[in-house]
C-alpha cells in the first residue's frame, strides 16, 4: 500500500515543515517514507511544495503525477494540482486563500478556512497544521497520536513554544473536517 | 529495526563520510550539492578535522590531492560544472595511485544548465575521470540509505585499490529526505599506509608522483593500473534486481531513473505484464557479464535514464545483440514520472522492437511530438 | 486604493534608460538592479549601446544579459575576463564589459581577472562586492568580513583558518596594465551618484584605449545577510566600508582631466 500526498502553497506557509511532520510520523510508525521538496529557482518565485510518499515497501519514484491527496494552501496550488489528484483521492483546500471551491466531484474534499482557524488559535503560522489535521480525517493514513508524537520528538528546539499550539491546530483541523467534509458521490 | 533518522540526502552523505572517518574535506559551493559542504563546515571543526572551502573546484581537487598523498581519508563533493573542472586533478590522483572519494550530485546540463536532477554526468565520470587511461570506481545510489551505505564503503574501496571512487548521486537524492540507519562511527586510522608522504624521520625518503618521463616506465604503471582494475571488475560489481524471475521484458535503469522505473514495473505487473528491473549500482565496473547472461532470456530490454542514453551504450555493448533494446529518457533536468515509463513498457510489450531497430529512434520521435507545442 | 489619473500632466523628472530592461528578478533591497541601471545609463549617455557586448557572470546576475538591450553572452563561473579578452581581441572596436560578483571574480575567477588586468585588456569590469555568495544560498565569499556568519562559516569567518577578505581594487591597482581601479558603494543616493561617475570613467578608459578598468561596488544581499533592506544598506555603510575603504586606487592621468 502506498499513499502520496502533495502539499503546496507560498513560501513561509510552513509547507515543507508540514510534509516533514508527516514523514517523521510515518518513519516512527515503521513505514517507508520519502519527502521531496521543490528547490532552487522554483522557490524564488515564492511557491513551495513537497511530495510525501508513505508505503509499507521500498518506495520507487519519490514523485508522482497523480497523488492520492492534495493540501492546497493557496489559489495557484489549487489550480495546478487539483486536476491531478487520483479519482477517489482527497483534496484539502485552504479556503482563507483560495479564490474558488473544489471543482472535482470524484474526490473527498474539504474547504477549510485554515488561516482563520489558525488566527483564532492565536497564530496564523498554524494554518499548515490545521490543514494537516483536516487531511488526516479524510485520509487516515496515520493516527493523530502518531503525528502529535512526531511533533513532540522532532519540533526544533527553538520552536518548542509552538508545540502545544501545533497540536491544538491539528485537532481543530480534524474537528472542522469531521463536520464539514464533502464526500464524493 | 535499527534506529532511523529522517535526513536530507546531502546531509546524510556528509554524515556517512564523517562516520567512515573522513579526515579532510575540500569543496566549493554549487547547487544542488551545497548542503553537503555546509554540513561539513559545521561538523568537521567540531570534531577537530579539516574543512576548507577552496577558491574553486580546481583548487579543491588539488588540495584533496595533497591531503590524499599524506595517506589521510579525503573527500570532496560537487556537481557537473565543478566536476568538469576537477577532471585534471582526478587524472593526477589516479596516476599517483592515492585514494580519494568524490561525490557528484548531478544537475541539468550541458554548460551552466540548471540545478534540477539529472544523470548527465554518467559518461564524464564513468568513462573519463580525466585524461589518460584512468579507471575510477563509480557507484550510483538510488536512495538516501544507499547513498549513505555506498559512501561508507567508498573509502575502503579507494584505499584497497588506491584509486578514486566517485559516488554519483543527483539533485533529487541530494535534496530529498528519507529515513536512514546511520552506520557506526569508525575510529580514524592510526597508522599511515607505507606509501604515504608524511615527512617522517628515520626511514628512506618517499616520493609520490604521476610523472614517468620514460614511456617504458609509464607503460608499466598503466599495466599495473589495468591489472588492479581487473580485480575491481572481478570483485566489486554491484546491482539490484526486481521481479526478474519470470520476466520476459527487462527494464534497466540506475539511480533515480531506476527508482522511477521500479514504480512503473510494479504498475505493469499489476496489469499482468511480465516485466522486471535491473538496476546497476556500480556503473564502473559496469555489470556487463550479468546483463549479458540475462539478455537471451529477455524478449526485449528497455533502458531508462535522465539523459540522452549515456548508459544505453554500455547496455548495448553488454547485450551484444542477443536481444533488442529500446530507450526512454528525459533530459536537461527533467525527471520522468512512473506513468510515462509505464506507457513505454506497455508499448514494449505490444510492439516489441526488432534487432534492427535503432534504440533511440522511437524515443526521439516521441520526444519531438511531446515537446512540440500543439498549434 | 484607487489610482486616478493626474489632472495635470506630470513633469518627467527621471526616465529609466531605454537599454535597461527591468524589472529584474532580484530580491527586495538587493543593489544588483541599481548597478544594472547605472551601467545602462552610462552606456546610453556615451552613445555606445549599439556597439557594446556585455558578459554575464555565474551568480545572481547570471541573467544580466536579459536586462540590457545590448548584445550579451554568459560566461562559465569566473571566466568572464577570459571570454571578454577573446571577444575584444577579435572585435577591438567594440565596447566589452564584464559584470561579476565577488565569488565569481575574487574566488574561482581570480586567475582570469588578474591576468586580464596584467595584460591591460581594454575591457571594463563592474565588480559587485556583497561579501557573500548570493546565488547558491549564502556561503562564505573571499570578501566575507572577519566574524561574519555565512552558511559555510557557521561560527563566523575565522581569519586563522578561513583567511582574510581580499581587496580587489587595491590588488588590481598594483598592476601596470590597469588604467582605472576604484571602489565605490551603492548604499545611498549620494554614493550611487559617485558610483555612476566612476562607471563612466571606467568606460572612458576603454574607449580611449588607456588600459584595463575596474569599478568595485559595495553592494547588499539582504536575503542571505538575513536583514531588511534598510538594515542591509546600513550594514554596508557601517561595516563593509571599514574593511573595504572607498577610494580611487589607480586613475590614469588622462582620466583625471575628464569632466564627467
Ligand atoms: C564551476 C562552478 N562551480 C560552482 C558553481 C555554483 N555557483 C553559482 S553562483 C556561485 C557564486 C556566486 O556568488 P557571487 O559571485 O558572489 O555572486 P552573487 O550571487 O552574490 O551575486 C557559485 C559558487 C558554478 N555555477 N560553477
Amino acid at each position: 500500500m502506498q499513499t502520496e500526498i502533495i502539499i503546496a502553497g507560498f513560501g513561509g506557509q510552513g509547507i515543507l515543515f508540514a510534509g516533514q511532520v508527516l514523514a517523521y510520523a510515518a518513519m516512527d510508525a515503521g513505514m517507508e517514507v520519502t519527502w521531496f521538496p521543490s528547490y532552487g529557482p522554483e522557490m524564488r518565485g515564492g511557491t513551495a511544495n513537497c511530495t510525501v510518499i508513505l508505503s509499507d515497501q521500498e518506495i520507487g519514484s519519490p514523485l508522482v503525477k497523480h497523488p492520492q491527496a492534495l493540501i492546497a494552501m493557496n489559489a495557484p496550488s489549487l489550480d495546478k494540482f487539483e486536476p491531478l489528484v487520483r479519482p477517489g483521492g482527497v483534496v484539502v483546500v485552504n479556503a482563507s486563500l483560495a479564490h474558488r471551491g473544489i471543482e472535482r466531484t470524484d474526490v473527498k474534499g474539504i474547504e477549510i478556512p485554515a488561516n482563520h482557524i489558525a488566527e483564532e488559535l492565536g497564530d496564523r503560522r498554524l494554518a499548515n497544521m490545521v490543514a494537516v489535521g483536516a487531511m488526516l480525517t479524510l485520509l487516515p493514513v496515520l493516527e493523530m497520536d502518531q503525528v502529535k508524537q512526531a511533533l513532540r520528538d522532532h519540533l526544533p528546539e527553538r520552536r518548542r513554544n509552538l508545540l502545544e499550539p501545533n497540536m491544538r491546530a491539528l485537532d481543530a483541523g480534524a474537528a472542522y473536517a469531521r463536520e464539514h467534509a464533502v464526500l464524493s458521490s | 529495526m535499527p534506529k532511523r533518522e529522517l535526513m536530507k540526502g546531502n546531509e546524510a552523505m556528509a554524515e556517512a563520510a564523517i562516520r567512515a572517518g573522513v579526515e579532510a574535506y575540500f569543496g566549493y559551493p554549487i547547487t544542488p550539492q551545497s548542503e553537503l559542504l555546509e554540513y561539513m563546515s559545521r561538523r568537521m571543526p567540531q570534531l577537530g578535522r579539516v574543512f576548507l572551502q577552496a577558491e574553486s573546484e580546481i583548487a579543491a581537487i588539488n588540495m584533496a590531492y595533497g591531503a590524499a598523498c599524506t595517506g589521510a581519508r579525503v573527500m570532496s563533493s560537487s556537481s557537473g560544472p565543478g566536476v568538469s573542472l576537477m577532471s585534471e586533478g582526478l587524472s593526477y590522483i589516479i596516476g599517483t595511485e592515492v585514494p580519494f572519494v568524490l561525490v557528484d550530485v548531478m544537475r541539468g546540463g550541458p554548460g551552466l544548465g540548471n540545478i534540477a536532477p539529472s544523470q548527465g554526468d554518467y559518461r564524464q565520470v564513468s568513462h573519463a575521470g580525466g585524461h589518460g587511461d584512468t579507471f575510477p570506481i563509480v557507484l550510483a545510489p538510488a536512495s538516501v540509505q544507499e547513498a549513505v551505505d555506498l559512501i561508507y564503503q567508498a573509502f575502503d574501496l579507494a584505499e584497497k585499490y588506491r584509486t578514486v571512487v566517485i559516488v554519483l548521486a543527483d539533485g533529487s537524492i541530494g535534496q530529498m529526505m528519507e529515513p536512514v540507519a546511520l552506520p557506526e562511527y569508525r575510529p580514524l586510522p592510526e597508522k599511515r599506509p607505507d606509501w604515504a608522504v608524511t615527512g617522517e624521520p628515520g626511514r628512506p625518503r618517499r616520493r609520490l608522483t604521476s610523472l614517468y618521463l620514460h614511456p617504458e616506465d609509464e607503460e608499466v604503471v598503466n599495466l599495473r593500473l589495468l591489472k588492479r582494475w581487473r580485480q575491481v571488475e572481478a570483485n566489486e560489481v554491484r546491482y539490484r534486481t526486481y521481479y526478474l524471475d519470470d520476466a520476459e521484458y527487462i527494464v534497466v535503469g540506475f539511480g533515480m531513473a531506476g527508482r522511477v522505473a521500479l514504480s512503473a514495473v510494479r504498475m505493469a505487473r499489476e496489469e499482468g505484464l511480465k516485466v522486471g528491473l535491473f538496476r546497476p549500482v556500480s556503473l564502473r565496473p559496469f555489470p556487463t557479464k550479468e546483463l549479458r547472461r540475462l539478455a537471451p532470456k529477455a524478449k526485449a530490454m528497455m533502458v531508462v535514464e535522465m539523459n540522452s542514453g549515456q548508459m544505453l551504450d554500455d547496455v548495448l555493448a553488454a547485450v551484444q545483440g542477443q536481444t533488442p533494446v529500446r530507450f526512454y529518457g528525459r533530459m536537461g533536468g527533467m525527471v520522468p514520472f512512473p506513468d510515462e515509463v509505464l506507457e513505454q513498457i506497455r508499448l514494449l510489450v505490444k510492439e516489441p522492437p526488432t534487432l534492427d531497430e535503432d534504440p533511440r529512434e522511437r524515443w526521439i520521435a516521441h520526444m519531438e511530438q511531446m515537446l512540440t507545442p500543439a498549434s | 486604493m484607487a489610482v486616478t489619473a493626474p489632472s495635470r500632466p506630470l513633469k518627467v523628472v527621471y526616465r529609466p534608460p531605454e537599454t535597461y530592461l527591468g524589472p529584474t528578478h532580484y530580491c527586495p533591497g538587493c543593489t544588483h538592479g541599481i548597478a544594472h541601471r547605472l551601467v545602462a545609463e552610462v552606456i546610453e549617455e556615451m552613445g555606445l549601446a549599439e556597439r557594446t557586448i556585455g558578459i554575464a557572470p555565474v551568480g545572481c546576475a547570471v541573467l544580466a544579459y536579459e536586462y540590457f538591450d545590448f548584445d550579451g553572452v554568459e560566461a562559465a563561473h569566473g571566466r568572464a575576463p577570459a571570454m571578454a579578452t577573446g571577444i575584444k581581441r577579435v572585435l577591438p572596436d567594440r565596447v566589452v564589459f564584464t559584470y561579476q560578483g565577488d565569488g565569481d571574480m575574487a574566488s574561482i575567477g581570480m586567475g582570469e581577472i588578474i591576468h586580464a588586468a596584467g595584460r591591460g585588456e581594454r575591457i571594463t569590469v563592474i565588480f559587485i562586492n556583497n561579501a557573500i555568495y548570493g546565488m547558491t544560498g549564502g556561503q562564505m565569499a573571499p570578501t566575507t568580513l572577519p566574524g561574519q556568519v555565512t552558511t559555510s562559516s557557521p561560527y563566523g569567518r575565522d581569519p586563522r583558518s578561513q583567511g582574510y577578505p581580499i581587496r580587489m581594487a587595491e590588488l588590481l591597482a598594483t598592476l601596470d596594465g590597469v588604467a582605472y581601479s576604484v571602489r565605490h558603494s551603492l548604499h545611498d543616493p549620494t554614493h550611487i551618484r559617485k558610483a555612476k561617475k566612476a562607471i563612466r570613467l571606467a568606460f572612458e578608459a576603454q574607449v580611449r584605449d588607456l588600459g584595463f578598468a575596474m569599478v568595485e561596488l559595495l553592494s547588499t544581499c539582504p536575503t542571505n545577510w538575513k536583514m531588511t533592506p534598510i538594515e542591509a544598506m546600513n550594514w554596508v555603510r557601517d561595516h563593509m566600508t571599514t574593511v573595504f575603504p572607498l577610494g580611487e586606487y589607480k586613475v590614469h592621468p588622462e582620466l583625471r582631466k575628464l569632466r564627467v
